[in-house]
């Protein structure tokens, strides 16, 4: 109700218009001089200037003085502004303002689901292969102003906006406009503010990119192209590479989500040499040390998560521990950026309601956003940005006369904006000429005998209060309403009379003000009533409801996840005491013997060792193995692990979807695996780079990675790539190549063949061959600089593929899965290959129905290096126990069964002189187990990475109590805003609502919203009974 | 060269290994007492006999205890001095039997009919003694399992079925034992966004629930007065649901929330129905409803990840043990058919947490033979029940130790060859590998 007083005087008000040169007018031309001058006005100049008592001349569009001195010229239309304040116009930075919306593509056309296949670009015109790049968009080709939506900015102080084409990975220029009222032509400030980029292919039917490591494939394929495209090439004609090349040039600005996305696209920048402004979704304070080493500008919203309707217990699993911390610290993000130093624009985007702007921005405040950043980046900062700095952003000489006129300092809550002036036209917000009606009064007229009116609160937010003095004294309060110079009141004395008394009235004199008019008391009888001045309203008192809520949070954890550390453990200097040893080395294993670990490596092996500077752990009884490699694994990535739309994708990367945040990582710690290969799924021939990671709880996605390991690629064969259970109807068109084993076979020879000649063209000096992300990953397993992981079951396929790298000449390094091992072991001997397979994992799928748990065995016995993988988050966390079952089936010895989950492994990913056995020099990466690490019995108690007690189990106890304290501790808090949630004004905001933490992850990378699920682990990766 | 004559005798002595699986027979009923004596015995209930002995005859036990076997005349003698004795595991819920092959062969899966009600269907004549994955489970000590329709809200009816048969009729231990369904869950929409549709007014969780909870209640209230009267058109879907109103159907609920155990067993004591909640994630939250109204749960494994990020990292390793302290009644599954081979050891993980040895193994024999209602007959190693009992080298629930060398159902010794052991021993032999 108050608010809606505040915007009831708002009037749209056009008294100039001007002729434009080339336009023919109708009528009289009505040009008007539009000569202004504002005084005694404090005038905030920028962040750094404020003059009191200023005067600001307006003339025309322009600014044509600021200060405290400046004459008024005759012909000006003076404008006192006495105790009021004017600030510089803001700039919202990131806005769709004026941008139609992006008709959605119909995906699947003709209810073919996962089977449609949109190749390559149905857009007419002479424009790339996929639809997700579109540089060619320019919004000042479709950019029309929006009077309602320029309002709805215009009222929260906004003169201009960079409105941009939010659609597609490359999403075109940008513009600058400012939110007059007036044709397009007068309201581009920029017309090519900046090019617009993010990981979200959008609207576009071409299925390509299906996953994030896609998309980041897909741009830096397009930069390549770019750089091709602009040399001498005369192959091709391209309106996306040529307006791609040409936006180089301008401003970068990158759509992104979470740090960890800032961190996977700056390292896009920095491989071309860009330097991107990232417009995020204001998380940065979950890593803010790596956000300020990507040297970027930023542009951050002011959307905070709601809070959740979390007082039953048993809903209130439904809300992760990710989600309670992310609203309790998503406003101390402004604050957060501020100290760290880094430089950003604010925006408005993504707000529910505009309304929640100040709202949210004042709450920022109170977590400590100071007012001068605050202005910086809603004016001097955009500006820059965006190269509009010479047009806007302050209030100086030449300037746009974009400005606002406030009543008070801008960022105070009382604070009312009265105008905003775009270009020199006013915009009233809430009209200031009005006179202060606050004081008491006394009320005069029938019925009305004795009764005092006190009129209180703020000018547009009245409190009034009717008090009643003598015999029937009484107190109550009043209903008021104005509008213009016209009053309403009605309120309710209960008795003599009850019921309502309602006045109608108008302002009859100002100074002092006076109220007259009529009224109709209770009973129907009409009087006439008079107000008069008495005195000042007694100040209102400070209301304790409002009280500033605490501003104090809770620690940032690290992960931002459940058992995240508010410090990283550090590296150990360790005695592990009269252990059993597994050492996988000749020593075998070791009864009651010592492992001394220091500065990240195992520096002794062996009995009675002493090390006065270490910590001693009796492991009396306790047994001790390197830490577990599992070769096989899909934890730790995000946006998709599968880019199974193509049926070669060797350009896409693991490594560039790395998620640093997952749960699992923590979770097979607890197993004792110390390094993972995660892996691209099996749902194409030639599937994605991977990469090589240890269980570093808490680092950055990059410093998982396992330093100087070899490249590896993820290969598959049989069932799921020629997508057998996909539930495509036989004989449905345009499905994607291969549907058969014959097929399969056909995209390796003609893989290798054109990689093969693209390495023969690349090697001609001075060529101008394309570089080709797909081909160099080929190329590089030709060159024996990466190799093949492949995804395996029946012996005939198998074959054939060791038959197409023998003619193709290449090596295959693993057989993973290779559940028909045992049938092709000698050829797999001879060729030097490895098998990696599962224990007993068999009958979910006709290509595994001659899978035995016998395989491990038979294959070791042939000679071929086997080990156990997982493929699957739970399986991970017990590989010991897998391993233990090669002693169930076939008798394996225990050493040699432990050797499948540690040494043989890290032998398979080349990484055995680092990992998986305890020798001196290699990596302390060692378990604790409490019994035979075979043994279903077996708990893993610690587990070291580098030295570094990254589980503990005893520690996890104390992180589950500290973990349910500060839930508690959050919903408690949580319960508290919601029980005020009329005080913060935000109703809407306390709706009821749950999520399901699953839903989260998915939805930081919108891959393609309504798109066939491949963004998800999929295939043979999707569920725990399918390989 | 050597190798070249190694390998062609290998594939010669692989042809000649290379059985079908036709060749495994069930056994014939036990002709003639059998005594094991020096083992150490594990009754299912807790109790653990060293040194000791057990007599079978006509498929039941006659004795069992410590020391020397008494004499019995014509007695077959198995010295397992050394080994361990097992009542046979008994694995309830499962796909067993129902499929052979989950994906990508439609016509060997058999656990799912069409429809949302299906209470009439019975599983026990689509058990397939034949399945290939039968005797693969059947190697590491179950010996007894239950065959369980899904799908839909009502899926059917299980039976208790012996692993060693000609077919399903011989295969039966206790038919039509209880009736499966599956507790709706209703949870705000897991989509990005629940974009409304407008006109449409939006019915909350709340509203959706109790619909789903009233047409529940109404079937069931339904099925109830239907089983009091003659009706004059027989309904098959009542008729079958009138056991679970005299006491000799049980109603099996799939639910693993919190919420949703409150409910059913809510529902269940409202109906006079006796239940068992089968899943169970959540029900470590809700014990005290669980053990006020005896209902039972039965686990779906111990080797899964936990529902939650924040929740304890081992806790479905701790679940049962939790169960067990709040004095609730747990009997324990795996998932699937083939997969439950690995019942034991899925018993066995949760000794690391809590359970001792004896309570784990309690878990998949006694407490879930008494969950299913077949604990008069087996379940423990107690004179008087059926000689369900297999003898292995080493302990059964570690995969380490684990070696079941011989099997007795109702006091028949089964083969316990198997499918994988066969290519196993025809591929050793193409490889002059020792099969052992």
């Amino acid at each position: 109700m108050k608010k809606l007083l505040l915007f009831c005087f708002t009037l749209l008000t056009f008294h100039l218009s001007q002729a434009q040169e080339t336009f023919p007018v109708n009528g009289s031309w009505d040009v008007r001089p539009g000569l202004y001058a504002f005084t005694n006005a404090t005038i905030v100049v920028s962040a750094e200037q404020t003059i009191t008592n200023g005067t600001l001349l307006v003339k025309d569009r322009q600014i044509e003085a600021v200060g405290q001195d400046v004459k008024i010229p005759k012909g000006y239309i003076n404008v006192d502004l006495k105790g009021k304040y004017i600030y510089p116009g803001l700039i919202d930075a990131y806005t769709t303002y004026g941008i139609p919306e992006t008709p959605r593509q119909a995906f699947g056309a003709g209810g073919g689901g996962r089977a449609a296949q949109v190749y390559t670009s149905t857009k007419p015109g002479a424009y790339g292969w996929n639809e997700s790049i579109k540089p060619e968009m320019n919004v000042k080709a479709i950019f029309h102003a929006d009077a309602t939506k320029a309002e709805e900015y215009k009222k929260n102080g906004f003169g201009a906006v960079q409105s941009l084409i939010h659609d597609g990975i490359a999403r075109g220029t940008s513009v600058v406009v400012s939110l007059g009222d007036e044709r397009d032509n007068e309201l581009m400030l920029n017309d090519q503010a900046a090019a617009h980029y993010s990981f979200s292919k959008g609207t576009a039917a071409t299925n390509y990119p299906s996953s994030l490591m896609g998309s980041i494939a897909l741009i830096r394929q397009t930069y390549y192209d770019g750089q091709w495209y602009s040399k001498s090439q005369k192959e091709e004609y391209n309106i996306s590479l040529a307006e791609f090349n040409r936006e180089q040039s301008l401003p970068q600005i990158f759509e992104v989500t979470d740090p960890l996305s800032v961190l996977r696209a700056d390292k896009i920048a920095k491989e071309f040499g860009k330097q991107y402004i990232f417009k995020t979704d204001g998380e940065e304070y979950r890593r803010i040390d790596a956000m300020k080493g990507t040297g970027s500008s930023f542009i951050i919203p002011l959307t905070y998560p709601e809070a959740y309707d979390i007082e039953d217990p048993f809903d209130a699993r439904n809300i992760s521990y990710e989600q309670l911390k992310a609203w309790e610290l998503a406003p101390t993000n402004p604050a957060v950026m501020e100290k760290a130093g880094i430089r950003f624009a604010i925006t408005s985007y993504g707000l529910q309601n505009a309304r929640d702007f100040w709202t949210n921005l004042r709450t920022a405040m109170e977590y400590g956003l100071s007012e001068k950043q605050a202005l910086l980046s809603l004016t001097t900062i955009p500006a820059e940005m965006l190269g509009v700095s010479d047009k806007v952003g302050t209030l100086t000489k030449g300037k746009l006369a974009n400005f606002i006129i406030t009543s008070d300092n801008l960022f105070k809550k009382e604070n009312i904006i009265y105008e905003n002036w775009v270009e020199g036209r006013q915009y009233v917000v809430s009209r200031m000429d009005v006179a202060d009606l606050r004081g008491i009064y006394s009320l005069a007229g029938d019925g009305l005998a004795n009764i005092k009116l006190k009129i209180g609160g703020t000018p547009g937010a009245y409190e009034v209060n009717i008090e009643r003095t003598g015999a029937d004294s009484v107190r109550a309060k009043g209903t008021f309403t104005r509008s213009g110079d016209l009053v309403t009141i009605y309120f309710d004395l209960k008795a003599k009379p009850a019921g309502n008394i309602r006045l109608s009235g108008y302002i009859s004199s100002v100074s002092p003000v006076a109220l007259s008019g009529d009224g109709i008391l209770p009973d129907g009888t009409v009087t006439r009533w008079t107000a008069s001045y008495t005195g000042p309203a007694p100040a209102t008192k400070p209301n304790h409801d409002q009280a500033k809520p605490s501003t104090m949070v809770g620690p940032i954890v690290y992960p931002f996840a459940p058992y995240g550390n508010t410090e990283l453990p550090k590296v150990e200097t360790v005695l592990f005491k009269n252990a059993t040893v597994w050492t996988n080395e000749k020593e075998g294993i070791l009864k009651n013997a010592d492992v001394l670990i220091e500065n990240g490596k195992i520096k002794a092996v062996g009995k009675d060792l002493k090390a006065p500077n270490a910590k001693v752990i009796d492991a009396t009884g306790k047994h001790i193995s390197a830490g577990i490699v599992d070769e096989h694994s899909h934890i730790a990535g995000t946006g998709g692990i599968n880019e199974g739309t193509q049926a070669v994708t060797a350009e896409v990367r693991i490594a560039d979807v790395l998620n640093s945040e997952d749960i699992n990582l923590y979770r097979q710690l607890a197993g004792g695996v110390t390094t993972s290969h995660i892996l691209h799924g099996s749902a194409n021939p030639i599937g994605g780079q991977t990469q090589l990671i240890k269980h570093r709880w808490g680092v950055l996605p990059d410093q998982m990675k396992f330093e100087n390991s070899d490249g590896f690629i993820k290969f598959a064969l049989g069932e799921n790539v020629k997508q057998s259970n996909w539930g495509i109807p036989p004989g449905s068109t345009n499905m994607r190549f291969p549907q058969t084993r014959m097929g399969v076979e056909q995209v390796y020879v003609d893989a290798f063949t054109r990689a093969k000649e693209y390495k023969a063209a690349r090697a001609v000096k001075g060529n101008n061959v394309r570089r080709d992300l797909e081909l160099d990953a080929l190329v590089e397993i030709l060159d024996n600089k990466r190799f093949i992981t492949c995804h395996s079951y029946v012996q005939s396929e198998i074959n054939m593929l060791m038959h197409v790298a023998d003619s193709m000449g290449f090596h295959i390094n693993t057989f993973t899965h290779i559940l028909e091992g045992y049938k092709v072991a000698d050829k797999m001997k001879a060729r030097n290959i490895n098998g990696s397979t599962f224990s007993d994992w068999w009958a979910y799928k006709m290509e595994v129905s001659e899978a035995i748990p016998y395989n491990a065995k038979l294959m070791h016995e042939v000679g071929v290096v086997t080990g156990f993988n997982s493929d699957d988050e739970e399986m991970a966390r017990r590989l010991n126990q897998e391993a233990g079952k090669a002693v169930t089936y076939g008798h394996m010895s225990e050493e040699d069964a432990l050797k499948l989950v540690t040494l043989n492994p890290a032998k398979m990913m080349h990484v055995e002189n680092r990992v998986g056995s305890i020798k001196v020099g290699k990596d302390a990466d060692l378990v604790v187990w409490s019994a035979d690490p075979l043994s279903i019995y077996a708990v893993a108690e610690k587990t070291y990475v580098d030295g570094i007690p990254y589980w503990d189990i005893e520690k996890d106890a104390e992180k589950q109590k500290v973990l349910k304290a500060d839930e508690a501790r959050i919903i408690q808090k949580m319960i508290e805003a919601k029980n005020k949630g009329a005080v913060t004004q935000r109703p809407t905001g306390l709706r009821p609502r749950t999520y399901q933490c699953e839903t989260v992850e998915d939805d930081a990378y919108v891959v393609a919203d309504g798109y066939n699920g491949m963004q998800t682990k999929n295939t043979d990766e999707q569920s725990r009974n399918k390989k | 060269m050597k190798k070249i004559i190694l390998s062609i005798g290998g594939l010669l002595l692989g042809t000649i290994l290379a059985y079908g699986q036709a060749n495994i027979s069930p056994a014939p009923v036990q002709s003639r007492p059998v005594i094991i004596s020096g083992a150490t015995i594990h009754v299912g209930n807790g109790q653990v006999i060293n040194s000791g002995y057990i007599a079978f005859d006509k498929g039941k036990i006659t004795a069992i205890g410590e020391g020397a076997a008494p004499n019995t005349v014509g007695a077959e003698i198995i010295d397992a001095t050394g080994k361990q004795v097992y009542p046979g595991f008994i694995c309830p819920i499962t796909t067993l039997g129902l499929v052979e092959v989950e994906e990508g062969a439609k016509g060997t899966v058999d656990d799912d009919e069409t429809g949302d009600l299906n209470p009439n269907v019975r599983a026990i004549v689509a058990y397939n003694t034949d399945s290939k994955v039968i005797p693969t489970v059947r190697s590491n000590g179950i010996l007894l399992a239950q065959p369980t329709p899904s799908g839909g809200l009502i899926s059917g009816q299980s039976s208790v079925v012996q692993l060693d048969a000609w077919n399903w009729e011989d295969a039966a231990y206790k038919t039509d034992i209880g009736i499966h369904m599956t507790w709706p869950v209703i949870r705000p929409n897991n989509r990005r966004r629940a974009i409304p549709t407008p006109g449409v007014p939006q019915e909350s969780p709340e509203e959706r629930m109790q619909k789903a909870l009233d047409a529940i209640y109404n079937l069931f209230t339904q099925a109830k007065a239907y089983a009091e009267i003659k009706p004059a058109v027989i309904n098959l879907r009542l008729e079958a649901m009138k056991g679970l109103f005299n006491g000799s159907k049980k109603l099996f609920v799939n639910a693993d929330g919190a919420k949703e155990i409150i409910q059913a067993v809510t529902f269940a004591k409202k109906m006079g129905i006796t239940e068992v909640i089968v899943g169970g994630k959540e029900s470590y939250l809700v014990t005290t409803i669980l053990k006020g109204n005896n209902v039972p749960v039965i686990l779906k494994e111990t080797q899964t990840v936990p529902d939650k990020d924040d929740d304890d990292v081992y806790l479905p390793y701790k679940l049962p043990k939790i169960l067990r302290d709040a004095g609730v009644m747990y009997g324990l599954t795996g998932i699937g058919f083939w997969r439950q081979r690995n019942l034991p050891f899925e018993a066995g993980q949760a000794c690391g947490y809590g359970l001792t040895k004896e309570q784990a193994l309690s878990m998949i024999t006694l407490n879930n033979a008494k969950i299913l209602g077949i604990d008069k007959t087996t379940g423990t190693l107690e004179t008087g029940k059926d000689a369900n009992l297999f003898i292995s080298k080493g302990d059964a629930l570690d995969m380490i130790t684990i070696d079941v060398e011989t099997a007795f159902i109702q006091g028949r010794n089964i083969n316990l060859d198997n499918l994988h052991k066969q290519l196993y021993k025809k591929f050793a032999a193409k490889y002059g590998v020792k099969a052992d």
